[in-house]
């Protein structure tokens, strides 16, 4: 692993001994765009080519220059004293800088992932964690955490929720796993997990579900990946049919994205694969439909231009396009259509025996 | 020309009413009573004198009301003696006195110390209209028509009766000649009330002392304004000038070198039309139209003589008086093709883009100025030079229409500003792209000031008092050419202007983060407060190092040492005044209106 806390000070040494000998001083940190990922399925995520951008004393950038040491300050004084600081309270530290305040936390957000991807770590191992929740376990697992207090170890039994669930934490690793389940699920909307849930989909299946609620965290990325990897259970992903299921939670899900692309190397699951709902299951199951929006097929056209996955994929590019061509997008509940239990006993079962109805 | 062209109806007046009186009893002799009424009619019909049609026309002439008609008089009587001066390379010493004499009426006394006026001629110079030496010649002069100053001597007669009275002497050892004269305004005659030889102590010079009816106010288009700038685009020229109320201004010259004498020269064929032609073809004394072409007209050698008529079809042996209406118009059209070098320019003394530039900047204490002399071109066979200059930003005001200066020949144009083809061109320019707001159409608004002098054997006014230049395309389009120059300049000094301020605005945003850098660093590698000012003062030469140095373009109100602020001041001193009534105009206007409001509630 890296020594961020040693990159932090020997940027800013660096940085001290060109200002010493008049030189222009200056950080460079990768783009985070799709436009500066390749994707080889060999490797399995989003790699980084090397653009970076320049930071320096030029009226475009002295402002986030600025920031960044002011960041990078702050970081260097949480790993010190091994505190962590959410993205929200960063924001209001910054309140303390004067005219390198930020005005709006999405600044803020943006030079932290900045300073992530120029020190190419996760931003936990920098001091600084997200507000957002990691998703939600049901299932034939045991997660073995620790006390927070005592440091004991902690069994949590993912069964024994009733209508709950476990909820993964914002930093998983450290967790350790016992399963005897046979796959994944990963499923998109928290409606669908409480249907699956609610009639122990589970213990039918012999599974593991997990609700993404949306783009999956990097949290919930990496608990799906460290739970795959060592218990080698497949994952098969469940989400709505339309261009955000597809493009932004199932591409995000199993190569990473573009803006965090720095650490999709451990936050991706390249062995997840598509179970639906696919294009082709609006056709097969006679799904009801809602017409696609400008943003759809604006996303669509993006997606087949610009996204490096798509563009690997001779499946996705048809499966999209025919998307596009029927003007139609099916979210997962609409299989309710045909009974509220029809995804327990028809499609699941189904599309599970049938692997050749699944996309990459 | 405007001004020629009524002057001679006027002169042809009187057959043209004949002929008409003639035709009508014709048509009408069937019906008796009507011819009766005709010959009754024809009783009432007789010549109209020149004198009598300008005085009852007198806002012609300059003579709209009382304070124009004190202006327009010491005008006419200073551009004249400035004339005289200059052509006789005199350096012009004047001296111009009004004395309040109450009931509004001035008495205006003009001397000067030019070659004077021999005894014969001088009551018809100054009690005859229409008598002058400049009409008739194609040479750049102040005055052009012989109108001026008699009509000055009428107006005076006119409104209080009196004589005007004229000294002048041409030789030292010579007496002086007395006058006084009035116009006998029926027959455009002198009338002399008084002859006389006297001693005066003076070597030589004219000095005429009037009395008339006038207003006089300070300010902008007053007898003050008029002077100054009069002195600012005649540098050589010493004015002494005592006002009603009795302050003494005197604008003494900058330079001891007169203008270069302009030569008189003859048309110039480019321009001249049809009817000029014919009348020219008519009047020579020359024998073929080769000898025509090249005696009658400047730049037309034997060769181009030639190719005129061979382009006209016409032989250049034929005889001027053979050549018909149909002939003339192939000569005109053969004249356009025919390449004939513009006309000689000794002929017009421009005033130079550099006197005045240096004039514009003792009036105004600007940011930037610039200048250009155009080459000098044609209008209507009339060689023509235009100047301009500009000054821009410093203490000028900056939300107001710009600030133009017309001169024509060396003389200040205060009136018709609107009609005039130098308002003209200044419209038509795109102001915008120099970096000034401008409504389409509009002259642009912003700190300005343009000065436009335009040179010519012939000015074309737009009437008699000289006001305005008539809008001819030649013109407009030249007075726009030099404009554009000046606005070219402008617009690089704007962008430059700009540049820096951009760069600056950079330099000091950059600047602003420059501690935080500082503060930064001192955090995380825990640096003293010592290194820490070292890493600020490294930034700061670092940033310099690498945007290089910044030209200063403020405006320093001290730069300009050729500014004179209480030359500056002079015939803007009313403005203030009126401000001050207008604000209590409109304090009164709404005290009114709360009133009506208050009765209404």
């Amino acid at each position: 692993m890296s020594n961020p806390l040693k990159d932090i000070k020997d940027i800013s040494k660096e940085i001290y001994e060109k200002i010493l000998k008049k030189k222009l001083p200056s950080l460079n940190m990768p783009i985070r765009s799709l436009q500066n990922v390749s994707y080889d399925p060999k490797v399995g995520y989003f790699e980084m080519i090397g653009k970076a951008k320049e930071r320096t004393l030029a009226a475009s950038t002295i402002k986030t220059f600025a920031q960044s040491l002011r960041m990078m300050s702050l970081s260097k004084e949480l790993i010190e004293t091994d505190d962590i600081a959410t993205k929200r309270e960063t924001y209001y530290v910054s309140k303390n800088w004067g005219e390198a305040r930020f005005h709006e936390q999405p600044e803020s957000d943006t030079v932290m992932d900045d300073i992530e991807a120029m020190l190419m770590v996760n931003r936990e191992q920098i001091g600084f964690i997200p507000e957002e929740k990691g998703g939600d376990v049901a299932g034939r697992l045991v997660v073995i955490d620790k006390d927070q207090e005592t440091n004991k170890e902690l069994r949590i039994d993912c069964t024994k929720f009733g209508s709950g669930a476990y909820s993964i934490p914002a930093s998983v690793e450290h967790l350790k796993f016992e399963t005897d389940a046979k796959f994944i699920l990963a499923i998109e909307t928290a409606g669908m997990f409480q249907r699956l849930v609610k009639h122990k989909y589970w213990q039918k299946a012999n599974c593991i579900l997990i609700s993404m609620g949306g783009v999956p965290t990097r949290a919930c990325r990496r608990f799906i990946r460290r739970l795959s990897d060592e218990r080698k259970l497949p994952v098969y992903v469940f989400v709505d049919c339309d261009p955000y299921g597809i493009g932004n939670i199932y591409r995000t899900l199993k190569v990473g994205s573009g803006n965090a692309a720095h650490i999709n190397k451990f936050f991706c699951v390249p062995q997840a694969k598509y179970l639906g709902v696919t294009p082709q299951d609006i056709i097969d199951y006679n799904l009801p439909t809602h017409p696609l929006l400008e943003i759809d097929v604006k996303k669509i056209k993006d997606l087949l231009k610009n996204d490096p996955f798509i563009l690997h994929y001779k499946e996705w590019q048809q499966a999209l396009k025919q998307l596009d061509s029927m003007k139609k997008r099916a979210e997962q509940q609409a299989l309710a259509k045909w009974g509220l239990n029809f995804v327990i006993e028809k499609y699941l079962p189904d599309k599970l025996k049938n692997p050749k109805t699944w996309l990459p | 020309m405007v001004q020629k062209t009524l002057v001679e109806e006027l002169k042809k007046g009187k057959t043209a009413d004949e002929n008409e009186i003639k035709e009508d009893s014709k048509l009408r002799s069937t019906d008796d009573s009507s011819k009766a009424k005709a010959h009754e009619m024809a009783k009432l019909q007789r010549e109209i004198g020149v004198a009598e049609f300008f005085a009852k026309n007198r806002h012609l002439l300059g003579f709209d009301n009382k304070r124009k008609a004190l202006l327009t008089t010491v005008k006419e009587a200073v551009d004249n003696s400035l004339d005289a001066c200059e052509e006789a390379a005199i350096l012009p010493e004047i001296s111009v006195e009004m004395v309040d004499m109450g009931n509004d009426r001035f008495r205006v006394i003009v001397e000067d110390n030019g070659p004077g006026i021999v005894k014969k001629q001088i009551p018809n110079i100054f009690a005859k209209l229409l008598y002058g030496s400049k009409f008739h010649r194609l040479r750049m002069s102040r005055g052009q028509q012989g109108i001026g100053i008699s009509a000055s001597v009428m107006y005076s007669q006119l409104t209080t009766g009196k004589a005007s009275k004229i000294v002048s002497k041409i030789h030292p050892k010579e007496p002086a000649n007395y006058y006084e004269l009035q116009i006998d305004t029926q027959k455009n005659k002198p009338e002399i009330l008084k002859e006389a030889t006297l001693d005066w102590n003076k070597e030589h010079g004219t000095r005429i002392e009037l009395d008339l009816e006038g207003t006089y106010q300070k300010g902008t288009q007053s007898v003050d304004q008029y002077l100054k700038q009069t002195a600012i685009v005649n540098p050589h020229v010493t004015i002494i000038y005592t006002t009603p109320k009795a302050e003494q201004i005197i604008f003494p010259r900058a330079t001891e070198i007169l203008p270069k004498i302009p030569h008189e020269i003859k048309p110039h064929p480019y321009g001249v039309e049809l009817g000029v032609l014919i009348q020219m073809l008519k009047n020579t004394q020359t024998k073929t139209l080769q000898q025509f072409f090249g005696d009658e007209f400047s730049r037309v050698g034997p060769g181009a003589a030639k190719q005129i008529c061979e382009i006209a079809r016409l032989l250049p042996k034929t005889r001027p008086s053979e050549v018909t209406i149909e002939m003339a118009d192939r000569l005109i059209q053969a004249i356009k093709e025919t390449k004939i070098i513009a006309p000689p320019t000794d002929c017009i003394s421009p005033i130079g883009a550099e006197l005045l530039e240096k004039g514009l900047k003792k009036e105004i204490n600007a940011e930037f100025y610039c200048s250009v002399t155009r080459p000098p071109e044609v209008y209507r066979g009339n060689p023509f030079i235009i100047e301009a200059a500009l000054a821009y930003g410093g203490e000028q005001e900056k939300e107001v229409p710009m600030n133009i200066l017309r001169y024509a020949n060396r003389v200040p144009l205060l009136f018709q500003q609107g009609a005039c083809a130098t308002t003209k061109a200044v419209q038509q320019t795109n102001w915008r792209s120099y970096g000034l707001s401008q409504s389409s159409g509009a002259v642009p608004v912003g700190p300005i000031t343009l000065v436009v002098h335009m040179a010519s054997v012939w000015v074309p006014f737009t009437s008699e008092s000289k006001e305005a230049i008539a809008h001819y395309p030649e013109i407009i389009k030249e007075i726009r050419l030099a404009i554009q120059e000046c606005g070219r300049k402008l617009g690089m000094y704007m962008a430059k202007k700009k540049l820096i301020g951009d760069e600056f605005k950079k330099r000091s945003y950059i600047e602003i983060y420059i501690p935080h850098v500082a503060d930064a660093l001192k955090e995380l590698i825990g640096l003293k407060e010592k290194d820490k000012e070292q890493v600020e003062l490294n930034l700061h030469e670092i940033l310099e190092k690498k945007r290089g140095k910044l030209d200063k373009l403020e405006f320093d109100a001290s730069k300009n040492a050729e500014f004179d602020e209480e030359f500056a001041k002079i015939g803007k001193e009313i403005e203030k005044e009126v401000k001050e009534e207008v604000k209590e105009e409109i304090k009164k206007l709404k005290g009114e209106k709360d009133e009506y409001q208050d009765r209404l509630d």
